[in-house]
């Protein structure tokens, strides 16, 4: 089957006052239908300009570069005109954000903004067939009392509800495709779940494929079939969720799920956290940019970026260490078994 | 007041005035006591009191009623003069390290500052010798002095705050969402640092959070807020292991589970719906619109915090 979003070489770049920002360094990677993609990675990781990317959502600094391409439904969206972006935003494919406050508009009430995202997409349906469809919408989101709710303004919504509304507003067209960018990372934990097993519901019901981009890795693993790890730009690691958690293959991966406790953590064991912090991507290091905090790093990951192998079934990384030449010394996590 | 407590809080309530005569009861009469060199954790939903409660402690508000009682001394209804001394004893780490520091005022002067309002140095170069040190101790260098906030990185802010607060050498240290802005890899450094900081200097934490399994690592009690009202409280890895209230099971159950085979078997006991507003918290048990278990009792009795074995406490009717 043909993925229904296919990226290729995707580079992003920002041009600010202190030169220009390499935020997106070559980025590859499809969603397949019906599926769960997590994209893992920490602010300036480049994932939320991947997925900005995608609908054209850039701020005017930004430039992608030639040879990127983004393939939805085998039709090119770069350099695609406005007005057919405008017929694919909210029709073939949404988005939510984290912060619901500021997608929404405070002076209409939510219903209204709701009705106005079928009808953009449908001018031949009429206010009431609309308003109809977005009382099933709240319903099916768990907004109680959506009659009442219809007429509400944002302000009077808490943190989850408007994330719902928000959910409801992204479904209306019934996407192929919904990019859902931190969505729970501004809500409480218990909201947080709500909307987590709505989202699993509603892409098992109507089949949509979601692209959710976290920091969470606790989230990752409760919703996502598979899982891009970005850092510095690019893609390191790339698996089937349970890959992920059981055989991590790059040492900034095995970083991040070492530097969180888990539930049953010991108290007298300190964390591990990753030494140091992310790169400045204005001057983006020459080689792996994870160099700078790896354990394992070597003189040659500092000058040349490794290539992204296959390591695995569906599982592939980038790391000097997996090649099949590489030093099967201590120093080596992933062949110390050997 | 037994001498091992660096805190103890009594029925402490704090109310805000909503406009036409509304009242937010944001804190509802909270009792805790607090171990010296022990760490407590504060957990609940946002809006349910935890961080108006770390402030009436610290007295950035007036508490409406109740008591604070620091070191063995009453603090709840000094004047701000008089509570200065005791202010040295007791310093704040705030959520957002790019809000809590001034923009114009560089690394070196933020921390001094405190020093300089309590008088304890005479010249910048006495100042100088505390300061640097303690910016070694966080993990930066004499080189960052002199520069910014905004020249640094989250992380790197959060020990400039870090700094700041332990310069003063205090004995009690409320930290209110010290790691919730900071980076996953960069949650660990900081909560190493505060660790050591607590093994040398044998301080106390009251500590605030919303990451359930970080609070249960650092801390050695916890207590579970509810719309302004503490709801259950034991020893860390007892309320972990077996909560007893719906809503921690509830608060517990909806922690995402870093290990995809466990997260998708699990049976889950989560929560429904949102937290009701303070202005008219629900009647008895304040949880009760939400709880799976509620009976009518619930919504008419107001269950009170009772030990039920072992230092264990909780407010519920089904736990008596």
């Amino acid at each position: 089957m043909e993925p229904i979003l296919k990226i290729d070489n995707l580079k992003v770049s920002f041009m600010t006052s202190n030169g220009e920002v390499q935020a997106v360094r070559g980025v590859s990677f499809s969603v397949e239908k019906g599926e769960i993609l997590g994209i893992v990675g920490e602010s300036g990781s480049g994932k939320s300009v991947t997925s900005m990317s995608i609908l054209h959502l850039l701020a005017d600094t930004a430039r992608i570069k030639e040879g990127s391409s983004i393939r939805f439904d085998e039709e090119e969206l770069i350099g695609a005109p406005g007005k057919r972006m405008r017929e694919i935003r909210g029709e073939k494919i949404s988005m939510i954000f984290q912060d619901p406050m500021s997608s929404l508009n405070p002076l209409i009430p939510v219903g209204k903004q709701v009705a106005e995202m079928l009808r953009e997409h449908h001018p031949d349906i009429s206010k009431e067939e609309a308003k109809k469809a977005v009382l099933e919408l709240f319903e099916k989101v768990r907004i109680p009392e959506p009659e009442k709710r219809f007429k509400c303004y944002p302000h009077e919504f808490s943190g989850g509800m408007r994330q719902r509304v928000m959910i409801a507003m992204a479904l209306a067209n019934k996407p192929e495709l919904l990019i859902a960018d931190e969505p729970t990372t501004a809500l409480d934990v218990t909201i947080q779940d709500q909307i987590l097993r709505q989202l699993r519901e509603l892409e098992k019901e109507y089949g949509t494929s979601i692209i959710f981009i976290t920091h969470d890795l606790g989230v990752v693993a409760e919703l996502c079939d598979r899982v891009i790890v970005m850092y510095g730009g690019l893609i390191m690691e790339e698996a089937p969720i349970e890959e992920i958690f059981e055989h991590p293959s790059h040492p900034y991966t095995m970083g991040l799920l070492n530097s969180i406790p888990d539930m049953e953590q010991d108290k007298s064991v300190r964390l591990k956290p990753i030494p140091g912090s992310p790169p400045d991507m204005t001057n983006p290091p020459a080689g792996c940019p994870f160099a700078p905090r790896c354990p394992y790093a070597r003189k040659l990951c500092g000058a040349e970026l490794p290539e992204f192998i296959e390591v695995g079934e569906g599982h592939s990384s980038r790391c000097f260490l997996l090649y099949p030449d590489a030093p099967a010394d201590e120093n080596n996590p992933f062949r110390s078994e050997v | 007041m037994s001498e091992q407590n660096i805190l103890e809080v009594k029925d402490l309530t704090k109310h805000f005035k909503a406009g036409k005569k509304q009242i937010v009861h944001a804190v509802d009469g909270i009792s805790f006591t607090l171990q010296r060199g022990k760490t407590l954790g504060l957990v609940g939903e946002s809006g349910c009191g935890k961080s108006t409660c770390a402030r009436t402690i610290i007295r950035m508000y007036d508490p409406t009623a109740g008591q604070i009682v620091l070191d063995g001394t009453d603090i709840t209804a000094m004047k701000q003069k008089e509570l200065k001394p005791y202010r040295k004893k007791m310093q704040m780490i705030f959520q957002d390290p790019y809000a809590s520091l001034n923009a114009r005022m560089t690394v070196r002067d933020i921390i001094a500052e405190p020093l300089m309002a309590h008088n304890l140095v005479k010249s910048k170069e006495e100042a100088n010798d505390l300061v640097y040190p303690m910016l070694e101790r966080v993990g930066l260098t004499k080189e960052h002095a002199n520069r910014y906030a905004h020249e640094f990185s989250g992380g790197q802010r959060q020990r400039v705050g870090i700094a700041r607060a332990l310069i003063l050498e205090p004995q009690l240290v409320i930290c209110d969402e010290p790691i919730s802005a900071l980076d996953v890899s960069i949650q660990a450094q900081v909560i190493n640092l505060l660790k050591d900081f607590q093994e040398e200097k044998g301080l106390s934490y009251l500590f605030i959070a919303h990451d359930l399994s970080m609070v249960r690592y650092v801390s050695d009690d916890v207590g579970v807020m509810y719309l302004g009202q503490l709801v259950e409280m034991s020893e860390a890895d007892e309320i972990y292991r077996n909560p007893l209230h719906p809503y921690t099971k509830g608060l517990l159950g909806s922690v995402p589970i870093a290990n995809p085979k466990l997260a998708r078997q699990k049976e889950k006991s989560s929560i429904e719906g949102d937290i009701p507003s303070p202005i008219n918290p629900p009647s008895g048990c304040r949880f009760h619109t939400r709880c799976p278990y509620a009976v009518p009792e619930c919504s008419r009795v107001k269950p009170e915090l009772v030990d039920v074995g072992g230092g264990h406490k909780v407010a519920c009717h089904l736990h008596k």
